[in-house]
């Protein structure tokens, strides 16, 4: 009985983990918290429990995120995700940042079926998770630090610097 | 202590495997772009038979009918084959066929039963339900290795009543530690809900220690046997519980049928939680009397189809025989058990022997997540489940929080647990960890 083979599977398997993911992941950038922050967010995978709690602050005029920092335990998408996600939004104005979160949703929910070039030109390194678009169970992995980034932003932008919910005993 | 069960592991002879798969289509798919399928996932949900399919077309296309209500031909046929179906299921746990109540599935057994115990706190069913009352003072026993659908509702209900939420722990070999029970399961103990075996170490729990605590202060027990029912002879009144829940979809079933077990004495004076047509004698304007159980219980129209196919889902099994079933799946469990025991950088979660362990083999690949490690043992056609399984707090017990978990059904063969323990070695060389 022929099980277990090596076929087509492991193809898509190079597209996902490309080599810049599997970089990132193994030394994700911008981890660790700040001690001082304008807005926190604590996000959960619901289907794995991955977790990550993100701080940011925002430069003195209010109009641009200053700094990232961000724990967290995940998958390599997940973890490469926020540390690519990292490098690309310090110092851009809100709406850029906004921006490049709704356009990294759109090459997620691509389904592999590609962006507009503008879309992938303005996403930079992050184009390498295209492959993730092609699994739709992962697609949340990739999301994650995104959507802990936009509620941490949101927070800090309506001057609400309280900390996160994060259930006891976790 | 009352000894586990250690099944005589004996695999199910070739030719009659090679029958036995045949019966699943699903089986013989590729996947990924070509790979022959290898399931390993049916503690998340078994595959059907083709006679189970044939069972529910029949009924669809020539005895479909709402059941308990109506008297044309259709009706009186699909009322006869609903309350068959009952009998069947009932037989297959060592039941009577009125202690069986059809729900949506486990989750939907234990928020009902939650339900009427919450209508019994708030003085529904009168005196005869003061015994399933719950209040400020009482406490409700849990474990640390349920899955969230005999946790969460009962989180919730003790936050509604008042009553204290506690629990057993779980040992570092995922056993739930008995020898706390006399700690944990004191007087004002009502109702202790455990499962019958862990979805993540596949742990079976000892009942009958459990039970015997329970009886002891007057305790309701209430048994989770979600991941038993398919893979072990499972007699409920034998094993004394008052309550249990299983799922129609993990006994080569259906999805979106289950059933909640109840002691016929207990139902009798338990009130309905869930209200509806069906389930009612005579409706006026400001109230209803109720129907005696299971119907009481039964509120709105039922999936009848569903049920016909989860009957013949259980008739399948029981003609191969569960005795048969659990040594065939005992026999790979060792096989695996064995295989995972040899790969280097691999942690299991749960028992390391089949003694009192169902084929539920959960690891923990150092340096790799599940997600990665489930995603490249996909691409090679093994489906497995990754993730925290519905069960966080049993992961958290063991000091993780996510596992790879590959578990075992009566159609797996032990040419497929042999590739996928060679598999499990090459995850991590895959994800360049461990060289
Ligand atoms: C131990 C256990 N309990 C309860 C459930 C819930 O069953 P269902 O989803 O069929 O309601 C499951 C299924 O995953 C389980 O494994």
């Amino acid at each position: 009985m022929g099980v277990g083979g090596f076929g087509a599977g492991l193809g898509s398997m190079e597209q996902l983990y490309q080599q810049l993911i599997l970089d990132h992941s193994r030394r994700p950038h911008g981890k660790g918290l700040l001690e001082a922050f304008d807005g926190e967010s604590f996000q959960v995978n619901p289907t794995c429990g991955d977790q990550v709690r993100l701080r940011v602050t925002l430069a003195p005029d209010g109009a641009r995120l200053a700094t990232l920092g961000w724990d967290g335990q995940g998958c390599s998408i997940s973890q490469a995700s926020i540390s690519v996600m990292n490098d690309l939004v310090a110092g851009l104005a809100l709406p850029e940042v906004a921006a490049l979160g709704e356009a990294f949703g759109l090459l997620m929910h691509s389904r592999g079926r590609g962006v507009p070039d503008q879309v992938a030109d303005s996403l930079g390194d992050a184009i390498a998770f295209e492959g993730v678009s092609q699994y739709p169970m992962r697609v949340k992995c990739a999301l994650l630090g995104w959507m802990a980034l936009k509620d941490a932003v949101a927070k800090a932008a309506a001057g609400d610097s309280s900390p996160a919910h994060v259930p006891e005993g976790i | 202590m009352t000894a586990l069960s250690m099944p005589e592991p004996a695999l199910i002879p070739e030719a009659e495997l090679a029958a036995i798969r045949a019966d699943f289509p699903i089986l013989q798919r590729q996947v990924r772009g070509g790979v022959p399928l290898v399931y390993l996932d049916s503690g998340a949900t078994t595959q059907r038979p083709t006679p189970v399919l044939h069972a529910m077309e029949d009924f669809a296309t020539g005895r479909n009918a709402a059941v308990h209500r109506g008297a044309h031909a259709l009706a009186e046929e699909a009322t006869e084959d609903y309350e068959e179906a009952r009998g069947d299921i009932a037989r297959f746990v060592g039941a009577r066929p009125e202690e069986i109540v059809f729900t949506s599935g486990t989750t939907g057994a234990i928020n009902l039963l939650v339900s009427s115990l919450d209508a019994a706190s708030t003085g529904r069913g009168g005196p005869a339900a003061w015994q399933f009352a719950l209040t400020r003072g009482d406490r409700i026993v849990v474990t640390q290795a349920e899955h969230h659908s005999n946790l969460v509702p009962w989180q919730e209900l003790a936050a509604r009543s008042g009553a204290e939420l506690a629990w057993l722990r779980v040992g570092p070999d995922g056993r739930l530690r008995l020898d706390d029970l006399s700690q944990v399961v004191t007087a004002h103990t009502k109702v202790v809900a455990f499962t019958h075996a862990s979805n993540v170490t596949g742990a079976v729990t000892d009942v009958a220690t459990v039970v015997a605590a329970a009886k002891g202060v007057g305790a309701l027990t209430v048994l989770d046997a979600a991941q038993t029912a398919g893979h072990m002879p499972v007699d409920l009144p034998g094993l004394g519980v008052d309550f249990a829940a299983f799922s129609g979809h993990k006994t080569l079933g259906p999805h979106g049928v289950g059933a909640l077990y109840g002691r016929l004495d207990l139902l009798e004076v338990l009130p309905p939680g869930f209200y509806g047509g069906s389930m009612v004698e005579i409706v006026t304007m400001t109230e209803a009397t109720f129907q005696p159980p299971p119907t009481r219980f039964e509120a709105g129209t039922q999936p009848v189809t569903e049920v016909i196919g989860w009957a013949a889902a259980v008739r399948y099994l029981s003609e191969i025989g569960m005795a048969r079933v659990e040594a065939h799946e005992a026999a790979l469990t060792a096989r695996l058990l064995a295989g995972v025991a040899g790969v280097p950088g691999v942690r299991l979660l749960g028992p390391p022997g089949i003694d009192g362990r169902l084929g539920c083999v959960a690891v923990e690949f150092d340096g790799v997540h599940p997600h990665d490690a489930g995603q490249y043992l996909d691409s090679l056609g093994f489906a497995v489940r990754v993730g925290h399984h519905c069960a966080q707090p049993v992961h958290r017990a063991l000091g993780t929080h996510t596992s790879t978990r590959a578990t075992l059904g009566v159609y797996n063969t032990p040419a497929e647990v042999d590739a996928y323990a060679a598999a499990l070695a090459t995850v991590r060389p895959y994800f360049g960890v461990g060289e």
